[in-house]
C-alpha cells in the first residue's frame, strides 16, 4: 500500500510537470534560434512601448479579492454542515438559516456601500 | 551485497508502477481528446459562421491539429526583453498542471477511477481553482501592457465566479450528504440531479463557463480590445501549454458537471464510460455552441451577474434544499 491515499496527487503532480517540461525539452531540439532586438521587443500593436507595464491598479480588484476570500471561507465553512445536514433536523437548519443570513446581510452591506460596482 | 527487495517492497513498486501507468495513461487520453476537440470546435465555429473550416489536412481536415502540433514544436522561442523570466516560463506549467490534477478523482465508470478520495469534490474544486495563478503569472510576467490587463481581469472575473460554483455544488451535497464522486453518481439512480436541481445545474454551468474564460465571459482575452490577453506574447510550445490547458479544462468542467448532475456513467445497455464520455462532449459541445452564439459581456455586466445575481440565487437554492430536507424529515 501507499503511505496516503492523497499520495498520488503528488504522483500526478510529477506527472503533469515530466509531460510539460518533456514537451519543452523536445521543441528545444528542434527550433530555430535566431534573435533579434525587434523579436525580442515587447508587442504594442507596431509601436515602441512608453514605460513600463509594472503599474498601480485600481483599488476595486482588491476589494473583489476580499469578498472572495470572505466568501470563499464561508463556503468551506458551509460544506461540513452540507454533509451532514440530512441528519441534522430543524436544530442544525436554523443554524444553517442564521450562519447564511449574517453573511448576506454582509453582501447587502457591500452592495450598499457600492464595493460590488464596476466603474 | 546485495540489496533485497521484501513482498512488502514489491507491493509497493507494483503500485507505485501501476498508477505511473495509469498518470500516463489520462496524459494521453487528456492530449488526444484536446487534439480532437481543438479540431471539432473548428469545424462547429466553421458550420455555425456557415464555413467549411479546415478541410486540407486528412478528411474533412481531422489531421489539422497534428499538423499545426508540429508546427508548434517547430516554432521559435521568442522571451521579450521586458519579461520577468521565472514566472513568464513557470505560467504554462502551473496552468497547465492545475488542470490535469483533478483527473486523478473522476469516475471515469464504475471502479473506474484512479483515486476514490473521500473529499473528491473538495480535491477536485482546490486543485483546479489554482489555474487562475497561472493565467496571472503569465500576465505579469510578459511585461506587457495588454497582457497584464487581461490577467488582472481573469483573476477578478475567475474568482468570483468561483463563488456562486462552490454554492451551487453545495445543494447536491446536502441531498447526497457525501463529498465522493462515486457516492454522487450512486445517487443519482433514480432521478438526475439536473432534474431535482434545476437551479444548481444552470448556476453551475454558467460558471464554469466564466472559470474556463470561455465566451460569452471572454474579456480576459478579448481580442479586439486586448489583443490576446495574458499570452499575447507566448509563442510556440510554451503558448500551445496554455491551449492545452484551456481545453483540458473544459473538459473537467464538463466532466464534474456530468458526474454531479446528469448522472455519471450511469446508462443504459452500453458500458458506462461510453455515456460518461457521451455526457461529457455533449456538455462541451454546449459550450462551443454557447461560444459561437453569444456576445461577449461587458466587465461590469459580468462583474454584477456573478455578485448581484448568481451569489443571492445560490444562497436562495441552498436554503430551500435545506428546508425541503428537513420538512421530508
Amino acid at each position: 500500500m501507499l503511505v496516503n491515499t492523497y499520495s498520488c496527487v503528488l504522483l500526478f503532480l510529477a506527472a503533469s510537470t515530466v509531460f510539460v517540461l518533456a514537451s519543452f525539452v523536445t521543441s528545444w531540439v528542434l527550433r530555430p534560434h535566431k534573435p533579434s532586438p525587434q523579436k525580442l521587443s515587447t508587442y504594442e500593436c507596431g509601436e515602441p512601448t512608453k514605460g513600463t507595464s509594472f503599474i498601480q491598479y485600481n483599488v476595486r480588484y482588491y476589494l473583489f479579492a476580499l469578498a472572495f476570500v470572505i466568501f470563499d471561507v464561508e463556503a468551506v465553512f458551509l460544506l461540513p454542515w452540507a454533509v451532514v445536514c440530512k441528519d441534522f433536523g430543524l436544530f442544525g437548519f436554523i443554524e444553517a438559516v442564521v450562519f447564511i443570513f449574517i453573511l448576506l446581510a454582509g453582501l447587502v452591506y457591500a452592495w450598499k456601500k457600492k464595493v460590488l460596482e464596476w466603474l | 551485497m546485495m540489496f533485497k527487495i521484501s513482498p512488502e517492497n514489491w507491493a509497493f513498486l507494483i503500485e507505485f508502477a501501476w498508477l505511473c501507468a495509469k498518470a500516463a495513461g489520462l496524459l494521453g487520453f487528456v492530449s488526444l481528446s484536446v487534439m480532437f476537440l481543438i479540431w471539432w470546435e473548428r469545424k462547429v465555429s466553421a458550420h455555425i459562421q456557415s464555413r467549411l473550416g479546415p478541410m486540407r489536412v486528412g478528411w474533412h481536415g481531422c489531421l489539422q491539429t497534428i499538423a499545426d502540433t508540429i508546427k508548434l514544436l517547430l516554432k521559435e522561442n521568442i522571451v521579450a526583453k521586458d519579461t520577468d523570466k521565472v514566472s513568464f516560463w513557470l505560467a504554462p506549467l502551473v496552468s497547465f498542471v492545475a488542470a490535469f490534477l483533478p483527473f486523478a478523482a473522476i469516475p471515469f465508470a464504475k471502479n473506474l477511477v484512479v483515486q476514490d478520495f473521500g473529499l473528491g469534490l473538495l480535491y477536485i474544486f482546490a486543485v483546479s481553482s489554482l489555474g487562475v495563478i497561472g493565467v496571472f503569472m503569465a500576465g505579469w510576467g510578459s511585461g506587457n501592457k495588454y497582457s497584464l490587463l487581461g490577467a488582472m481581469r481573469a483573476s477578478a472575473q475567475i474568482i468570483s465566479y468561483e463563488i456562486p460554483l462552490v454554492l451551487s455544488v453545495l445543494s447536491i451535497v446536502m441531498l447526497t450528504g457525501s463529498l465522493n464522486m462515486t457516492k454522487i453518481v450512486e445517487a443519482q439512480g433514480q432521478v438526475w440531479f439536473a432534474f431535482s436541481q434545476p437551479i444548481a445545474f444552470l448556476i453551475y454551468f454558467i460558471s464554469a463557463l466564466a472559470e474556463t474564460n470561455r465566451a460569452p465571459f471572454d474579456i480576459s482575452e478579448a481580442e479586439s480590445e486586448l489583443v490576446a490577453g495574458f499570452h499575447t506574447e507566448y509563442s510556440g510550445m510554451k503558448f500551445s501549454m496554455f491551449f492545452l490547458a484551456e481545453y483540458t479544462n473544459m473538459f473537467v468542467v464538463s466532466a464534474i458537471a456530468a458526474t454531479l448532475f446528469l448522472g455519471g456513467w450511469q446508462g443504459p445497455f452500453l458500458p458506462g464510460i461510453f455515456w460518461f464520455l457521451a455526457k461529457v462532449y455533449f456538455l462541451i459541445f454546449l459550450m462551443m455552441w454557447i461560444r459561437w452564439t453569444f456576445p461577449r459581456f461587458r466587465v461590469d455586466q459580468l462583474m454584477n451577474f456573478a455578485w448581484k445575481f448568481l451569489v443571492p440565487l445560490a444562497f436562495l437554492n441552498i436554503l430551500a434544499t435545506a428546508l425541503f430536507l428537513v420538512l421530508k424529515k
